[in-house]
């Protein structure tokens, strides 16, 4: 909320009980190598925790409710958590340059580690010890993914309603190899609409969705 | 030509369907690289995700090595930029009419009914790798260790948990011949 022009030029309280403004003058360098920074180190996923250590709490470009905003969109939308906040941080910071370079600075390391990764596979496909540790290496993917998946979930297993929805998707993907347009167009309406705003938000008993 | 052409449109497809993210994309990814276009095989596919898991940044930058699969370099430039730059720009154009919506009750429904879906996508995700990745008797320890080791031990980072795989793979399926056709 703005705090009206104050009678007098009284100006002290202004700090404090002014509202967290996004800082207008950072360099578009800054903004790169900071995120260059972040897109070098957030090694084993969740690297939205890595832009919450590096743009709130070092940077302090960001309060945590901006972050939370940021992060807010673009969960709600296409796209990876972690490109898509770098573009809303980045443009809220210096508009459309300030986007495209937080987008470049974040993929940019683990994008060229994965090149340089993915022709030395291309050339060793066959190398039984490159197999050996990428079979390793998956299973180890499958382990951290059920992990990833069972802590974002938690909240779910206590809502019937949540858990058919979540068997219902997983049938259409996993099993009837549904095309996830479809899935997305389908569900998507269904589970929305089991949510819709109503005078009190009482969650709708386990009715099946079909 | 054209399959450069393939390699922009199926990225930029999953780019605007990859609603929760890269792991909810996971299945349909590997129904078109592998199912629909034949660019890579199952194992390929497997190999390929394993390499995004050991580099930085979000996993899916290994989206990178499939377009390098289909037609080198410029394949690896058009799928880059098929899979991020168009849910980008949906993001950037949405996070500056977003403030407008602000007091509206539908935001929460959204968020709420989408979030089960997008676990549903993860467990998806999830099941389409184990598919090829779970093979016998190791590759199921490998992976209890690590979903044990991320689940339970918070302080580790995943990505050592993941070489660490990677290390046990190599010290005791380098003689079996796993992975191979």
């Amino acid at each position: 909320m703005n705090t009206p022009a104050q009678p007098g030029p009284g100006a002290a309280p202004d700090t404090e009980a002014a509202p967290y403004a996004v800082p207008r003058d950072v360099r578009l360098w800054d903004i790169f190598l900071t995120f260059l920074g972040i897109g070098a180190v957030s090694f084993g996923g969740g690297v939205v925790a890595y832009l919450r250590a590096g743009l709130v709490i070092r940077k302090r470009w960001l309060d945590e409710e901006h972050f939370l905003s940021a992060l807010e969109i673009s969960q709600a939308l296409p796209g990876l958590n972690a490109t898509n906040m770098s573009i809303i941080v980045g443009d809220r910071l210096r508009g459309v340059w300030g986007s495209i370079i937080a987008f470049l600075g974040i993929t940019l390391p683990g994008g060229t580690m994965v090149l340089i990764l993915g022709v030395a596979y291309a050339a060793n496909a066959s190398n039984p010890y490159v197999n050996a540790a990428l079979v390793g290496v998956g299973a180890a993917a499958v382990g951290m993914l059920s992990a990833v998946t069972l802590q974002i979930g938690r909240k779910q297993l206590g809502s019937l309603v949540d858990i058919v929805i979540i068997l219902v998707t997983v049938g259409m993907v996993s099993f009837l190899h549904i095309s996830l347009v479809w899935v997305l167009l389908t569900v998507g309406p269904v589970a929305v609409f089991l949510y819709r705003p109503r005078r009190q938000a009482a969650d709708a008993p386990g009715g099946s969705s079909e | 030509m054209n399959e450069n052409l393939s390699v922009l449109g199926v990225f930029a497809l999953l780019s605007i369907l990859a609603v929760g993210g890269g792991a909810a994309v996971l299945p349909e990814t590997k129904a078109l690289v592998v199912e629909s276009h034949h660019w890579l095989t199952d194992d390929g596919f497997r190999d390929i995700y394993g390499l995004g898991q050991v580099v930085p940044g979000p996993n899916m930058l290994m989206v990178i090595v499939i377009g390098y699969h289909v037609t080198g370099y410029v394949g690896a430039l058009l799928a880059f930029l098929g899979f991020f730059v168009p849910a980008g720009v949906i993001s950037w154009g949405a996070s500056r009419v977003w403030d407008h919506f602000e007091g509206s009750p539908w935001r929460r429904s959204l968020q709420q009914g989408m979030a089960p879906l997008v676990v549903g996508l993860m467990a998806a995700g999830t099941i389409s790798i184990a598919r090829t990745a779970i093979d016998g008797t190791l590759t199921i320890l490998i992976a209890v260790a690590v979903f044990a080791g991320v689940y339970f031990v918070k302080k580790v980072n995943p990505a050592i948990l993941v070489l660490g795989g990677g290390l046990v793979g190599l010290a005791l399926l380098s003689g079996t011949g796993a992975g191979l056709p």
